[in-house]
């Protein structure tokens, strides 16, 4: 099954094709939703039995290439259309094939009737194939195929309902920034792709990585790699500064959220940065700019998610959020852990969208929580995964979402010092808080909605089937990484899983503290009080006495408009970057550059010669007498020289 | 020497089916449009039949045919191809048809004159690409310009007069200066080897020889010429003009052949007959270039003219061509050739698009449309797929060159600082900017005029024929681009061997 | 025989050339432009005469017959031009003809 990897590429395609062609003619919904569900459910097929093959392989066999074609080749330059099939590659064609098909089935419900449901589909399945590139390519190029591939599919997403408005302006508008901030990302990457290539004279994963593990390369130009490939992982991962298109991103159907912008393509610079983790390793510095880029983005999110009152807002604020926690676990050398983070929290995220989905589209299209309220007895089955997502975000111990966060804080602590666990856990505490108050003013308490036009209902059970099915997963996923301080001798499965893909990186990395197991436990145990007392805290106000948080928001009114106008980030990018660029572009460089000074002068020329030439016209005048005076003149003038001169 | 006529063959096919045009009557509109597919159509084959029969294993030029022409001056009719004109000749004939078909309905005026000057261009641009000989060169290079002139000029829109004295005066004082420099050459020729002559092989062994202070006049003079018509920053202000002015037709082909000629100029005559100077001169004229790249790009941003925002988007791609052919790696000049012909295919088809919804509504400015996604889905899509190629979305052909570009520009010798790479890659971001912006305000959003609702009809067969093959070859080349580099490699490998060997001292 | 120096001849025929110049050049009339036009030539066939009395060779007499039927001619041709003219414009005043222009 190896060798048939492509198959999960290709077969995406063909749906894609399929759908795209054909759709809009058949009309069908069945017919459409299960060409586009099934293809990526028989690509999941491949792929788990890719992994079964892989798994039971030597260690040492375990990363195989699989060649389709020669793509590029050019002098020096031979890239290859390649799948890498290793541990890391398969874990992550899992998550996105997987949590994929889930999504696609949960959409036949969620999309239909609308008049674009072909077209949703034919999408999704371009996403998928984009996404399996972006993880399987055996090269940069390739990856770099799927990472445009991918922002693309985003962008076509998001703009799905290219007719409506959005918030201030409208979908297309949010879609459009979408691309063009994740093409600011891919700008670096590219930069970071020459300058491998510069370097290693190759863009293949494994000659690259091979040279970076043994070349005498200067730390600075490892430096200078790591960290344009970092702007490209900040982009596509909307980490600081470059997060901005995320939110807006919720403009696009919600099943897009919960593959694109929480479970699949925001992790797509995770992966990269730990793809390339010995690149980064050996830029000691730009491994604390990502810890810290990371932490912040995680801190910065966490506050605004605080007071957001669209659910789908406080979701996306808290995917920023928990995408920095994975930046900051790859930024002190705990790759595996980040990756496992990235697995947990496409289980419990995209359940969280999905869930989200499935209350929006039981109250027509209502996103605002101020009016919801008490829906836990209209839809049992959406509340009760619901809920499951949200004791795993928070990491309630037992569920996947401790086992992954908790690993991250201790790395945190490990590697970087009390000051990155101790935000670590602000954050986690934070996080718990909104999304208990999201859980309280969604389910809990009193019923804020119109009841004469809104009639919740529970979804059907093709929307709410995957979602139990990923509540099992957010329960069980964290127990194949079990930490080494409860496993004992066998120590952490998926990362020993791993292990072998880092283990360069890992040689590499020198600074590993060593800490007792007696200290993680008893930072474990701190981190979990901290989040339960702000779930309590949280429930109470917000179920029983919501007049606190009025309290609250009046006592600290700016720091809440602050939150509550995300930094007003938006704002002063707009005001400092987009507007001069194109007041600038306008004014200065076309209808002054171009079209007073270039065409001024050319015209400029042409009048002079023009008005040059009227001047001479003027002797012309049509009178021969005229011309008679001048030759007579012309002629004294000639003897007079002749007879001067003889 | 053995003689090979196809070239002559696919020369003369468009000239002698030009001057047929002139004997059919006025009103045959009919049998005068399909006569001139017709003959476009059969150069086009005749152009595949030179690519089946191409050698791409040697470096040297092929399919030459030689005639003594003016014996006194030592000048002779003489044609040929290597991988890099074969590749633009093919360009040249593929287009032409297509042109032919877009303009169907929406050229009524005079159509027996218009199928003239059309095959008399494409006569014209074909002998510019098949030349050996500098003043046959210089010949076809001048005459393609007559019929470009009547085309903006009688079949434009308001201001054609303008656009189109302003397009022919621009390219003429480039090229007078050009004349001089091919004089000055030929006669420095003869003091040399003691034989006037105007052969380029022949002249590719003098020209490197010429003292420095000299050829860098020399190259200046040339290197003018084309870059107004490539055009590089900032000699481009006539491409609006002409572009926005241009039937659909002239604009397809102004774009998509017109300025592969400048570019395709500086790589087959710059490069190689004043290899030193072009050296001294790459990092300025590089900076240009990147000028022209995000000038381009910020002012096709701003743009209120579809039509307009497309012609400064060819400064833009246009640029890449030009940094990547000074760049004078293989890679950047691969990518260069291979940019030459993506930018002749997505912003070819991009002028279609725009044409095809022009002959529907007669308007061009951006703030008239709005969600005609609606009312033309499938007019979106095309729209869609051809910007993104414009765009240099993975997968289709703006990315392979754009990235070769870059990629032999970060490790250029001559340039030597990877500074050109990163201003330059800016482009790449202000690309999507512009397209996907112009893309969202024309095609999504709810529909803005009642109007449209009653002029827009969606693709008929007839564009889809037109729109289809451009399609598949921006696929092909994203995916498959082996078929079109291995073409041109040896032959950009000989150009840049060319340049080495005579500088190597300005290496060390 | 005392002969009248050819200097007074060519004084003659200067003064007359130059009357018939100026009249060409400041008379708006072009029937006045016409007679000095005939005056310029006469002055030129007073010269010519003169030198060949002056030199023995009948040479310049051959030519001032010559020089008699051209201005003959001309004379025709030029009155046909100026009637031609008055008919379309009803002046021959000559500054009012503009006409060589485009």
């Amino acid at each position: 099954m190896i060798n048939l990897i492509y198959l999960t590429v290709l077969l995406p395609l063909i749906g894609f094709l399929f759908n795209g062609l054909f759709g809009s003619k058949i009309k069908n919904e069945k017919v459409i939703g299960i060409i586009g569900s099934s293809t990526v459910g028989i690509a999941f097929l491949v792929t788990l039995l890719a992994f079964l093959e892989t798994l039971n392989l030597p260690v040492e066999n375990r990363s195989n290439t699989v060649e389709l074609f020669t793509w590029l080749n050019v002098a020096g330059l031979n890239i290859k259309f390649a799948y890498l099939v290793d541990q890391l590659s398969l874990t992550m064609s899992l998550i996105v094939t997987g949590v994929g098909f889930l999504i696609h089935v949960y959409s036949i419900g969620y999309m239909h009737g609308d008049k674009g449901f072909w077209r949703f589909f034919s999408y999704l399945n371009l996403f998928i194939f984009a996404m399996m590139n972006l993880v399987l390519g055996d090269n940069f190029v390739v990856l770099f195929l799927g990472w445009e591939g991918v922002g693309l599919c985003s962008y076509l997403l998001i703009g799905f309902w290219y007719d409506r408005k959005f918030e201030k302006g409208t979908v297309p508008e949010a879609a459009k920034k979408a691309f063009v901030v994740n093409r600011i990302g891919d700008f670096g990457f590219l930069l970071g792709m020459f300058l491998i290539y510069y370097t290693f004279d190759s863009l293949n994963f494994s000659e690259v990585f091979n040279k970076a593990a043994s070349f005498p390369v200067s730390e600075a130009t490892f430096g200078m790699i790591a960290i344009f490939l970092f702007i490209g992982a900040t982009g596509k991962s909307a980490q600081i500064p470059l997060f901005v298109w995320l939110p807006d991103a919720m403009a696009g159907p919600t099943p897009v959220s919960a593959l694109i912008h929480a479970a699949t393509m925001v992790t797509a610079g995770v992966y990269m940065v730990s793809r390339a983790a010995i690149i980064f390793v050996s830029a000691p510095t730009v491994m604390m700019v990502v810890a810290v880029i990371g932490l912040l983005t995680a801190l910065m999110a966490a506050t605004i998610g605080l007071v957001q009152n669209d659910i789908k807002k406080v979701l996306a604020y808290s995917t920023v959020s928990q995408l920095g926690y994975m930046f900051l676990a790859a930024g002190v050398g705990a790759f595996s852990a980040s990756i496992f983070h990235v697995m947990t929290h496409a289980f419990f995220k995209a359940l969280l969208f999905l869930g989200a989905g499935s209350v929006i589209h039981g109250m027509h299209n209502e996103q605002n929580i101020q009016r919801y309220g008490g829906l836990k007895k209209y839809m049992p089955r959406t509340y009760a995964t619901f809920f499951v997502a949200t004791l795993a975000i928070t990491g309630i111990p037992g569920l996947s979402g401790f086992f992954s966060k908790d690993e991250i804080l201790w790395y945190s602590y490990a590697n970087g010092g009390f000051i990155f666990w101790f935000i670590g856990v602000l954050t986690a505490m934070m996080t718990a808080f909104y999304m208990f108050r999201l859980l309280s003013l969604t389910f809990y308490g009193k019923e804020r909605f119109d009841h004469h036009h809104v009639h919740p209902h529970e979804s059907s059970s093709v929307m709410t089937v995957p979602l139990i099915i990923l509540a099992v997963l957010s329960v069980i996923g964290g127990y194949i990484g079990i930490p080494e301080v409860f496993s004992g001798e066998h120590g952490n499965q998926f990362h020993n899983w791993l292990e072998p893909v880092y283990a360069p990186a890992i040689a590499k990395l020198k600074t590993f503290g060593s800490h007792t197991h007696l200290e993680e436990i008893l930072l474990m145990v701190v981190s979990v009080a901290l989040a339960l007392s702000a779930i309590h805290f949280a429930i109470k106000v917000y179920t029983k006495k919501p007049s606190i948080a009025e309290n609250i928001a009046g006592r600290f009114k700016s720091i809440y408009n602050l939150l509550l106008n995300k930094y007003f980030v938006d704002e002063i990018y707009e005001a400092a970057i987009i507007q001069p660029i194109q007041k600038g572009s306008e004014k200065v460089l076309w209808k002054f550059t171009d079209n007073i000074i270039i065409d001024g002068a050319v015209n400029g020329v042409a009048k002079l010669i023009d008005t040059g030439s009227g001047f001479i016209r003027k002797i012309q005048n049509g009178v021969a007498q005229f011309y008679a005076l001048i030759m007579m003149v012309g002629i004294a003038v000639v003897l007079l020289w002749v007879i001067l001169t003889l | 020497m053995e003689q090979n006529l196809l070239l002559t063959y696919l020369l003369f096919t468009p000239i002698v089916g030009s001057v047929l045009v002139l004997f059919f009557k006025k009103e045959q509109i009919k049998i005068v449009r399909w006569f001139g597919l017709f003959i476009s159509l059969v150069a086009f084959i005749i152009s595949l039949l030179v690519y089946f029969n191409f050698d791409s294993t040697k470096s040297e030029f092929q399919f030459i045919h030689q005639v003594i022409w003016i014996s006194s001056l030592n000048v002779s009719y003489n044609v040929g191809v290597d991988g890099i004109s074969l590749l633009l000749v093919l360009l040249t004939t593929f287009l032409t048809p297509l042109t032919f078909l877009s303009t169907w309905n929406s050229i009524e005026k005079n159509i027996k004159m218009f199928t003239f000057s059309m095959l008399f261009l494409e006569a014209g641009m074909l002998g510019v690409f098949i030349s050996l000989d500098i003043f046959l060169f210089y010949i076809f290079w001048e005459a393609m310009l007559i019929p470009m002139y009547f085309i903006i000029g009688i079949w434009g829109g308001e201001k054609r007069i303008y656009a189109s004295i302003k397009f022919f005066i621009y390219t003429m004082v480039g090229s007078l200066l050009m004349l001089v420099a091919i004089i000055w050459l030929a006669v420095y020729a003869s003091d040399i080897t003691g034989k006037f002559t105007t052969n380029l092989l022949e002249l590719y062994k003098v020209g490197p020889t010429i003292p420095h202070q000299i050829q860098e006049w020399m190259f200046g003079a040339f290197f003018l010429s084309f870059a107004i018509k490539v055009p590089l920053f900032p000699l481009h202000t006539w491409l609006p003009d002409a572009h926005v002015e241009a039937p659909t037709a002239g604009s397809v082909i102004l774009a998509g052949v017109l300025l592969k000629m400048g570019t395709y100029g500086i790589l087959r005559y710059c490069l190689p007959l004043f290899p030193q100077s072009a050296i001294n001169f790459a990092p300025l004229i590089s900076v240009l270039a990147i000028i022209g790249i995000i000038y381009g790009a910020l002012v096709s941003m701003v743009q209120t003219d579809m039509k307009k925002l497309v012609a400064y988007s060819s400064v833009s791609h246009l640029g890449f061509v030009v940094l990547g052919t000074f760049a004078m790696t293989v890679e950047a000049v691969q990518g260069a050739v291979i940019q030459m012909i993506n930018h002749g295919l997505s912003t070819g088809a991009l002028f279609l698009l725009v044409g095809m919804i022009y002959e529907r509504t007669h308007r061009r400015d951006i703030a008239y449309y709005g969600g005609i996604a609606r009312i033309v889905p499938l007019y979106s899509v095309a729209l869609m797929i051809a910007s993104l190629s414009s765009v240099g979305l993975p997968g289709l052909n703006g990315f392979i060159g754009e990235f070769l570009i870059l990629l032999g520009t970060f490790k250029s010798p001559v340039l030597n600082s990877w500074w050109y790479t990163a201003f330059a890659a800016t482009g790449v971001i202000f690309a999507a900017v512009y397209l996907l912006w112009m893309y969202q305000r024309v095609v999504f959003g709810e529909v803005k005029n009642p109007e449209l609702q009653k002029q827009l009809t969606d693709l008929t067969t007839r564009e889809y024929i037109v729109l289809i093959p451009i399609f598949i070859f921006i696929v092909w080349i994203g995916i498959y681009p082996g078929t079109f580099l291995d073409l041109t490699d040896l032959s950009t490998k000989s150009i840049l061997q060319q340049v080495s060997t005579f500088t190597f001292d300005l290496f060390k | 025989m005392s002969s009248i120096p050819i200097e007074y001849f060519l004084i003659l025929s200067a003064f007359m050339f130059v009357v018939g110049v100026a009249g060409v050049l400041i008379r708006r009339n072009a029937i006045v432009v016409f007679m000095c036009i005939e005056l310029m030539l006469n002055s030129a066939n007073l010269s010519l005469v003169a030198f060949s009395s002056y030199l023995g060779n009948p040479i310049g007499q051959i030519f001032v017959f010559f020089v008699m039927t051209v201005a003959a001619a001309e004379a025709a041709v030029g009155l046909a031009i100026i009637i031609a003219v008055f008919r379309n414009k009803l002046t021959v005043n000559i500054d009012e003809i503009n006409i060589f222009k485009w």
